[in-house]
């Protein structure tokens, strides 16, 4: 994709513990993640993805090892949706702007709009500026929180879970838009449970069960062995236009399976 | 020019404009702040920081501590206890409320029993005496209300972060913690001053109804703000004439007035801005 990755890491995560009261939910965690990186973290739910973000976020002290976020990185935090208020009123331009609480005044500067317009126009969002954020498709809603972040010029884009809770298509959207912000440089760090709607497309995975399983490129880390230890139960996975695919049953042997193939292979000549 | 005379003639009384000044004023700055009330879910603070208040006058009654000092105090220790406990989100906000200021109001009738003192006085802050201010209420509601609309409008796009994401406002460096606290002074603060006019018991309405109604108004936050104090200001407006020419109360009056506007909105409305009203927690 042409991108320039610095071997200077902006955030480092060494040996680094986390808890809550006596319990540790995060232990003996090495991460670092590059400027120009894609990574995903993948994981369980309760295998520490969120407070790992928490920790990188600052919102979550470490207990052991250390943290750092070089310093003056400006962080793009992208929630999940479902976290969102969509009842609260408020605009797809308000949404942005109020992450330049520099200014203080309600109205957006001449230069806040120009800049607004691109930003949204390069999220297809062009003209959605006075919508309510209800009014929005699922693919727009979580556009506009990646616009708000991509507004506050960040040096790294943190998305937790973005596509989770959102149907097929806005899936592809969202995953379309993180490639093509990633072409364009950005340095990404998101969580997912989505193994192949999302994280089997990324560059860089890490797999995570209160420490780090494994770390690699997909074709490293989503392979049965390391699943079976990240997720604590077997999984196959099966090789399709050479991406891996995981699936949680082993289809190799059922009727399903063989009913699928002979089903594509019938479309295939009836296409020839 | 019967009727228009008619309608004029409460002018006349000097009382009856200084009540006016101060129930409009009040409607405004109730307005404005019940913005972020209403967001917040937390409808209920109103009632309830009211009466930490009345516990705080009743204290400083007792104590023959001046008013505004004895009451303020009370009410933005209260505000700040309220606002940490629900932080901590081991309990509800809903929870915190109550448990903090009806602690509040029975320290206020525990002190009042055992000393037996200042009843009168007591009863105006209950039900407030629109028609008693004194240029020193209004002066006071007016000087709250222009340091309330300065923080608001130069701090407006922190306030509006720390409302609808708490959490990435966080992340992204906001004071989220010194936001709440600032607020709850601020709501504090404007019961003080409010209470002698349209009394607590009466506040969370001023605080809920005007906000709620600029809710199915608008989809916009800053609309909202500019709406809500508008709609709070009219009704005092409409309701002080009203019980002037009823004579019925005055807090009653506006309160009725604010109910029925309200009504009238959500009867005219569509069902989608009726659907946003019902999405505001506890309304």
């Amino acid at each position: 994709m042409g991108v320039t990755i610095n071997s200077e890491p902006l955030i480092r995560c060494d040996a680094l513990g986390v808890a809550y009261g006596a319990g540790f939910v995060l232990e003996n965690v090495t991460l670092h993640i590059r400027r120009g990186e894609f990574v995903g973290i993948v994981g369980p739910s309760g295998s520490g993805k969120t407070s790992l973000l928490r920790a990188i976020t600052g919102s979550l002290a470490a207990a052991r090892g250390s943290v750092e976020v070089t310093r003056g990185t400006r962080i793009g935090y992208v929630p999940q949706v479902e976290s969102v208020d969509w009842n609260f009123p408020i605009t797809v331009g308000e949404v942005l702007a109020m992450t330049r609480t520099r200014r203080h005044w309600p109205r957006t500067t001449r230069s806040e709009r120009a800049e607004m317009k691109e930003v949204l126009e390069g999220l297809g969002l062009h003209g959605l500026e006075g919508r309510h954020i209800r009014e929005l498709s699922g693919g727009q809603q979580q556009r506009v929180f990646v616009a708000r972040a991509m507004f506050g010029k960040p040096d790294i884009l943190i998305l937790d879970e973005p596509t989770s809770g959102v149907d097929v298509r806005t899936r592809h959207e969202i995953l379309h838009l993180l490639r093509d912000l990633h072409s364009k440089g950005s340095t990404i760090l998101l969580t997912t449970h989505d193994l192949n709607g999302l994280a089997s497309h990324l560059p860089r995975l890490v797999c995570l069960n209160r420490e780090v399983i494994a770390d690699g490129p997909p074709r490293e880390t989503l392979i049965p062995e390391v699943l079976e230890r990240t997720y604590g139960a077997p999984l196959h996975v099966l090789e399709h236009g050479g991406m891996p695919i995981v699936l949680d049953h082993d289809y190799t042997s059922s009727e399903v399976l063989r009913d699928t193939e002979r089903q594509m292979r019938s479309e295939r000549e009836t296409r020839q | 020019m019967t009727i228009a005379l008619d309608l004029l003639a409460p002018y006349d009384f000097a009382f009856f404009q200084r009540g006016m000044v101060a129930a409009t004023l009040a409607g405004a700055l109730c307005g404005v702040l019940g913005v972020f009330v209403v967001l917040r879910g937390m409808s209920y603070i109103g009632h309830g920081l009211s009466h930490a208040v009345f516990g705080g006058a009743a204290a400083s009654a007792v104590m023959s501590i001046n008013f505004f000092v004895g009451a303020g105090i009370w009410g933005i220790i209260s505000g700040v206890l309220i606002g940490r406990i629900a932080r901590r989100k081991i309990i509800g906000a809903d929870a915190a409320i109550g448990i903090v200021t009806t602690a509040s109001f029975a320290g206020g009738i525990a002190l009042l029993n055992r000393y037996g003192q200042a009843r009168k006085s007591i009863e105006a802050v209950l039900f407030g005496s629109v028609l008693g201010v004194s240029w020193v209420d209004i002066a006071a509601i007016l000087a709250v209300s222009l340091a309330v609309g300065a923080i608001v409008l130069f701090a407006y796009r922190a306030f509006l972060f720390a409302t609808f994401d708490p959490q990435v406002a966080t992340v992204s460096g906001e004071r989220v913690a010194a936001i709440e606290v600032m607020l709850m002074v601020m709501l504090s603060v404007t019961i003080l001053v409010t209470m002698r006019v349209i009394g607590t018991l009466l506040i969370s309405a001023l605080l809920v109804i005007p906000a709620a109604t600029a809710r199915m108004i608008t989809n916009s936050f800053s609309r909202m703000l500019m709406l809500s104090p508008l709609i709070g200001a009219l009704c005092c407006l409409a309701g002080m004439n009203l019980s002037y020419h009823l004579d019925t109360s005055a807090g009653a009056t506006i309160i009725l007035v604010a109910a029925a506007v309200f009504t009238a909105t959500y009867l005219l409305a569509g069902r989608r801005a009726r659907l946003r009203v019902a999405s505001l927690n506890h309304l």
